[in-house]
């Protein structure tokens, strides 16, 4: 249970960063290793002055590589741990996420999308790692991230990272954007006992029968930490269910990675969310996530204003991707519309399942997202 | 260490067209600024720059300018050494296969504090280590001031930043500073010195010496900055006399690892009586300002204790007997 410092309670006025530092903070996060960047810093220099307030840590590392293996050092030994970082870290961390995708470490990455590539518009926001999100470090596996479009989504996005981190045993991503990260909203903190805190599964078995990576019917392993006399093996190797390294086993390499990936997969229908507004009857459906998703419920409402049928579908989800449901919405519609921050990222995957249902792409770059006019002259198009 | 030409004269040096032009959107008081433009004067001939992230890459080039009248790359926070070592090495293979005339070409690294002390030192070490021909200048001002203010490796004990907080729990940085300048030496590199832009014509020669040196220098150039530090624009360059005048930052040279005090600091060797006490350097900075409060006037003792300490051994390395401690 969250104590009254740690916890706060109430309404607030505040910007999307210090929202998700909170946000980590009610999850139960007391560990948070990270580097400044922009637009992400205010997550580092809020929890600097924050944690020590209740004997949680703020550990500034020397880099973005060095944040990510802090962040899966603290999870082994028991803290639920963070990182926070923006285009450039995310890139550095990316061997990281990897170790702590096959070490099936809980954490949580926070990474607010500036314009990139490479240093590219530091203040300015982006949705271009999205696809970094899932695909970033190398090999095969499958993973959670989350898009928030509000400062309150900031917060309880966050805290859902956490549950999923927890739950799932991955390293879940939180994808804001400078402009969600940097806008100042209002918050609501909601008292102790209507927050849903989960904690990772401990094992249950006598300390000689535990075997590190066997899973539960759920395919996630129970997972104990240093010092708790359970003896385990932890490797960034292709490893049996004691943890050992297997090496040269094309069966091990099957099974290990198989489940990696199914762990998300198979249990996509309890991971998924997203947001629906006026799909019943619609014509055309946007599809969009973010910042970009609050001009499009605007265009949506327009569009109807002015008698088309089109309807919002709101990614809170972008890992696992709703697959099943843009299906449903493709057969429904005539078209879908996609705007995004990125060169075409999400489009792909809309594609993929929209089939024969036309699929317009609407880009955007730079300072602003899409205004509501510009998405309501493509619903136009396409209606 | 002799330099092969031109001995820097205040008219050699006016004389000298910029390589690092003004109209850049530095701070009010930027002594980073100051630094760089100074150890341009410095060059001998073409000169390829290479700019780690940091606030000189961004305040020198906002589009659609750029103050530097010589070639320039922006590399990532975390290559310049590397990035460095590329181009040289580039430029050798050119010249060996004719691509180029045989002239001198010659190659300086920048990167401020974090970009050195921190995400940096992989590559810059790397660099030392394979030997190539670079000068790599370090402008330390203290902390990334380019995000806002967060401590770093070159960030001194009990200085607030944004990340160092200066409240009840915590008395602003609870680490020491990291002696890069000594980790340098360690590589067993051919030249390493500090400088501060107060003393710029050690500066320059320094800087010069390190472009002539043979293999890679290494130049710590100390840089206020009075958005971080919390101190008066106008006293920046006062404020780099200072922290040599109370050895919290000393001026030497480490040729082929023999070190030697600069003038400045040798002064101060020779007639310790000069030395100042580092209140005198911390008490004119807001980052500082909660060691004077009862308390965490500790740590004010402790900051004199570290830096006499740390003096001390640099009077061994330079073959000077520290002076007698008094009870």
């Amino acid at each position: 249970m969250p104590s009254k410092r740690s916890l706060l309670t109430g309404a607030h006025f505040m910007n999307g960063d210090v929202a998700c530092a909170e946000g980590a903070i009610a999850a139960g996060c007391r560990f948070f290793a990270g580097y400044p960047i922009t637009p992400a810093t205010e997550i580092a220099e809020h929890l600097s002055q924050r944690m020590p307030e209740f004997g949680g840590i703020y550990i500034q590392m020397e880099d973005e590589i060095a944040s990510m293996a802090a962040v899966l050092g603290a999870s082994y030994a028991g803290l639920k741990a963070m990182t926070a970082t923006s285009g450039p870290g995310f890139s550095l961390m990316q061997e990281n996420i990897g170790l702590a995708v096959m070490t099936e470490t809980p954490c949580v990455i926070v990474d607010i999308m500036r314009g990139g590539p490479s240093t590219g518009q530091p203040t300015l926001p982006g949705q271009q790692d999205v696809m970094q999100a899932r695909w970033g470090s190398h090999g095969d596996y499958a993973t959670v991230a989350l898009a928030p479009s509000s400062v309150q989504e900031m917060f309880d996005l966050t805290l859902e990272a956490f549950n999923l981190a927890e739950t799932y045993r991955v390293p879940a991503m939180l994808l804001g954007d400078e402009i969600v990260a940097h806008m100042y909203e209002k918050l609501v903190i909601p008292p102790p006992d209507k927050l849903r805190i989960v904690n990772r599964k401990r094992p249950n078995v006598p300390r000689e029968e535990y075997m590190p990576f066997k899973p539960d019917e759920d395919l996630v392993p129970p997972m104990a930490c240093f010092g708790e006399g359970y003896h385990f093996h932890a490797t960034g190797l292709t490893h049996d269910e004691r943890g050992y390294p297997q090496t040269s086993s094309s069966e091990a390499q099957q099974k290990l990675v198989t489940r990696l990936c199914n762990k998300i997969r198979k249990n996509e229908d309890k991971i998924i969310r997203v947001e629906e507004t006026m799909l019943d009857d619609a014509d055309v459906a946007v599809v969009a996530y973010g910042i970009v998703a609050r001009s499009a419920l605007s265009a949506v409402r327009k569009a109807r204003e002015k008698g088309i049928k089109a309807g919002l579908l709101r990614l809170i989800t972008l890992w696992p991707f709703p697959e099943k449901r843009v299906a449903q919405l493709a057969e429904q519609t005539k078209a879908i519309v996609v705007p995004e921050m990125n060169c075409g990222q999400m489009v792909l995957e809309v594609e993929r399942k929209a089939k024969e249902t036309p699929v317009a792409f609407l880009s955007k770059l730079g300072e602003e997202p899409h205004t509501p006019l510009e998405i309501l002259e493509e619903i136009r198009r396409n209606s | 260490m002799a330099i092969s030409e031109g001995k820097f004269t205040t008219k050699d040096i006016a004389e000298k067209p910029d390589l690092f032009l003004s109209g850049h959107r530095a701070c009010a008081g930027c002594a980073p600024a100051t630094v760089l433009r100074l150890i341009m004067k410095a060059t001998r001939g073409p000169t390829i720059v290479t700019n780690a992230t940091g606030c000189m890459e961004v305040a020198s080039t906002i589009y659609p300018y750029t103050s530097w009248a010589a070639p320039w790359l922006h590399t990532a926070f975390e290559t310049a050494g590397a990035n460095a070592s590329g181009i040289e090495t580039a430029l050798k293979i050119l010249r060996k296969k004719g691509r180029i005339k045989d002239e001198q070409v010659d190659v300086i690294a920048f990167a401020g504090d974090g970009g050195t002390f921190d995400i940096g030192i992989q590559a810059l070490s790397g660099a030392v280590e394979r030997g190539h021909d670079f000068l790599y200048v370090l402008y330390d001002n203290e902390a990334y001031m380019n995000t806002g203010i967060q401590r770093s490796g070159g960030t001194p004990l009990g200085a607030f930043t944004t990340t160092s907080q200066a409240g009840s729990a915590v008395p602003g940085k609870l680490e020491n500073k990291k002696p890069i300048a000594e980790i340098m030496v360690a590589h067993d590199m051919p030249y390493v010195a500090t400088a501060a832009p107060y003393y710029w014509k050690d500066l320059i020669v320094k800087a010069r010496k390190g472009i002539e040196v043979n293999g890679p220098a290494f130049l710590h150039a100390f840089a206020p900055c009075p958005r971080g530090w919390r101190s008066d624009p106008a006293k920046s360059i006062e404020l780099s006399r200072l922290a040599v005048e109370t050895c919290i930052f000393p001026l030497w040279e480490a040729v082929n690892g023999e070190h030697q005090l600069s003038t400045p600091s040798k002064v101060i060797a020779l007639a310790p009586q000069k030395k100042k006490p580092v209140k005198e350097y911390l008490q004119v900075q807001g980052r500082f300002r909660h060691l004077f409060t009862p308390k965490y006037e500790k740590i004010l003792d402790e900051i004199q204790r570290f830096t006499d300490e740390r003096w001390n051994r640099l009077l061994k390395r330079c073959g000077m007997t520290p002076p007698a401690k008094t009870a």
